[in-house]
């Protein structure tokens, strides 16, 4: 076949003449039609996840009030959520999992986390004003040192999704082999493998769908939030090193992406205030990613089922917190969502905390987008450090700090 | 069939006595017990669902009412609020009465609410607080 280009792609979906397809749609086809024929027919794959991610985050420029206040170095909540000010006198930034200070945290265990960062960026999204107050130490340019009033999105200059890590390629199987009930970011994990709970949204996943970062890089434009945004990093703990199966899906956590987009572009119906019990609070961010079917190599890449890519079972009462890198198996997809898996020989139901519905919706609202002509792909300007790279994901190791006294 | 759930308050003076034995016993009721508070010397509390026919379930509450027994029809009800739930799946396995399941086809979170029997647990387990108790 002959290779195509993603400018010739584009040209395409300015004719409205492109072929794009799902990635659920697209092992369907694959299994009708071969390989050679589908990848010859499909010039786009779109895949997508939709789930809860700590790493993320919205930094905002409020406007000067008059007189001028730098909170730099200051202190600023967020209806009553902490927001950091390490940045210029206008700059903050709050993060998914910040809370108030006055919140009871896990004192009465297990502490329910009703209201953080996460959901401050979901209020801040859905148009609802929002109370900051700030304080500050007042400078001769920056006279200001107290500031109470209502923000509002739509009058700030700047507010920017900017997530450190997002979509994971693969997560741990959590479960619990401790007797009493543990609560966890992959949630409540009852006694004695009474469940297991996993994470990812497997076959529609994006880097799932190209495990080596072929496609996906630095650069690469996505769906985030329901607007427009950008792969603009790999994540942290990107650890692409990990084993990987004969189809190339790892078979641990591996590669990570940091990404950006305009919040106001946004719809709350993809970005969503999460509270995990006796853990804390977060975002459940939905994203999508196009993948140009550039080759046959590609094509076959976003054919991989859920059948085919298995992840490691971890033990989240004692291995996770300990560090112990213990696992327990391995298991694909598609057993996970069968509902019943069989761990040490005993039958332990199966919970989700990743949405495959949701992710199965912006996968279909993606496609429209392209076939409409309104998203264009693009070129990534660098690659994501691949397997190969010798790049790989660290623990902290502690030193003994000394002469402290 | 009729199939009725209750919440029974019996006083302390009853704790000893075997009235959900007499349900089944005198009534032909057959009944599962959802929650039990039951401790000597102290006031008892039971959630029973009672299945059998309307007229014995009937002569049944009143045999109970007349043995001093407080009862009430649960009208505890848990229910999901559409806009919120996002299908993710975290109350499916925390639920001990298996009311919630995933539809293979469209993987949404299928919430069966004649199995529930609203105890609650999945109400702070849900990450978009989409579940509410009513009363």
């Amino acid at each position: 076949m002959m290779a195509k280009t993603i400018a010739q792609i584009n040209e395409k979906i300015k004719k409205g003449k492109v072929v794009v397809i799902t990635a659920e749609e697209m092992k369907r086809l694959v299994r009708k039609s071969g390989l050679k024929k589908a990848a010859r027919q499909v010039d786009v794959v779109t895949t997508a996840t939709f789930g809860p991610m700590c790493s993320s985050g919205v930094y905002l420029n409020l406007g000067h009030p008059k007189p001028k206040i730098k909170l730099g170095a200051g202190k600023a909540t967020l209806n009553g959520v902490e927001a950091y000010c390490g940045l210029a006198a206008a700059d903050i930034f709050i993060g998914a999992a910040a809370l108030a200070e006055d919140d009871p945290r896990n004192k009465v265990y297990p502490g329910e986390f009703k209201y953080g960062g996460g959901h401050v960026i979901e209020d801040l999204l859905k148009g609802k004003d929002l109370i900051l107050e700030a304080s500050a130490y007042g400078t001769d340019c920056y006279p200001r040192r107290n500031l109470k009033t209502l923000i509002n999105l739509k009058d700030i200059n700047e507010a920017v999704l900017f997530n450190p890590r997002n979509l994971y390629q693969s997560y741990n199987v959590a479960v619990n082999l401790s007797s009493k009930i543990i609560y966890t970011y992959m949630g409540a994990l009852r006694p004695n493998l009474g469940n297991a709970n996993y994470c990812s949204c497997g076959q529609l996943s994006p880097l799932l769908n190209d495990p080596l970062y072929k496609t996906i890089g630095i650069g690469t434009k996505i769906f985030l939030g329901g607007g427009v945004g950008f792969i603009s990093f790999w994540g942290t703990q990107h650890n692409p090193s990990v084993k990987r199966a004969r189809n190339s899906t790892p078979l641990s956590p591996a590669g990570t992406a940091a990404v950006i987009g305009d919040l106001k572009q946004m719809d709350a119906k993809w970005l969503k205030g999460v509270s995990l019990l006796g853990y804390g609070a977060s975002l459940a961010v939905g994203i999508g990613v196009p993948i140009p079917i550039l080759n046959e190599e590609i094509a076959r890449y976003t054919s991989v089922t859920d059948e085919d890519i298995t992840t490691q079972i971890v033990d989240y009462s004692k291995a996770y917190p300990k560090g112990t890198g213990e696992v327990l198996g391995s298991i694909s997809y598609a057993e996970l969502k069968s509902g019943k898996i069989k761990i040490m020989g005993k039958s332990v139901p199966v919970g989700c905390l990743s949405s495959y519905f949701k992710a199965r919706e912006i996968s279909q609202e993606l496609k429209k987008w392209i076939q409409k002509g309104k998203f264009l792909l693009t070129e990534a300007v660098a690659a994501l450090p691949g397997p190969k790279s010798g790049y790989a994901s660290k623990g902290l190791k502690i030193r003994e700090v000394k002469g402290g006294e | 069939m009729y199939s009725k759930k209750i919440v029974l308050n019996f006083p302390s003076q009853l704790v000893g006595k075997p009235l959900i034995y007499r349900l089944s016993k005198d009534f032909k009721l057959e009944f599962n017990i959802l929650k039990a508070l039951v401790n000597p010397e102290e006031e008892g509390l039971m959630v029973l669902e009672l299945k059998g026919q309307k007229a014995e379930y009937e002569r049944a509450v009143k045999y109970l009412q007349k043995e001093k027994v407080k009862v009430q029809t649960l009208s505890r009800d848990v229910s999901r609020d559409e806009k919120k739930c996002v299908h993710c799946g975290a109350c499916v396995t925390i639920c001990p009465a298996q009311a919630f399941s995933f539809d293979q086809q469209s993987r949404k979170v299928i919430f069966a609410q004649d199995k529930c029997i609203a105890c609650g647990i999945c109400i702070k387990n849900c990450p978009y607080t989409a579940l509410k108790m009513s009363l």
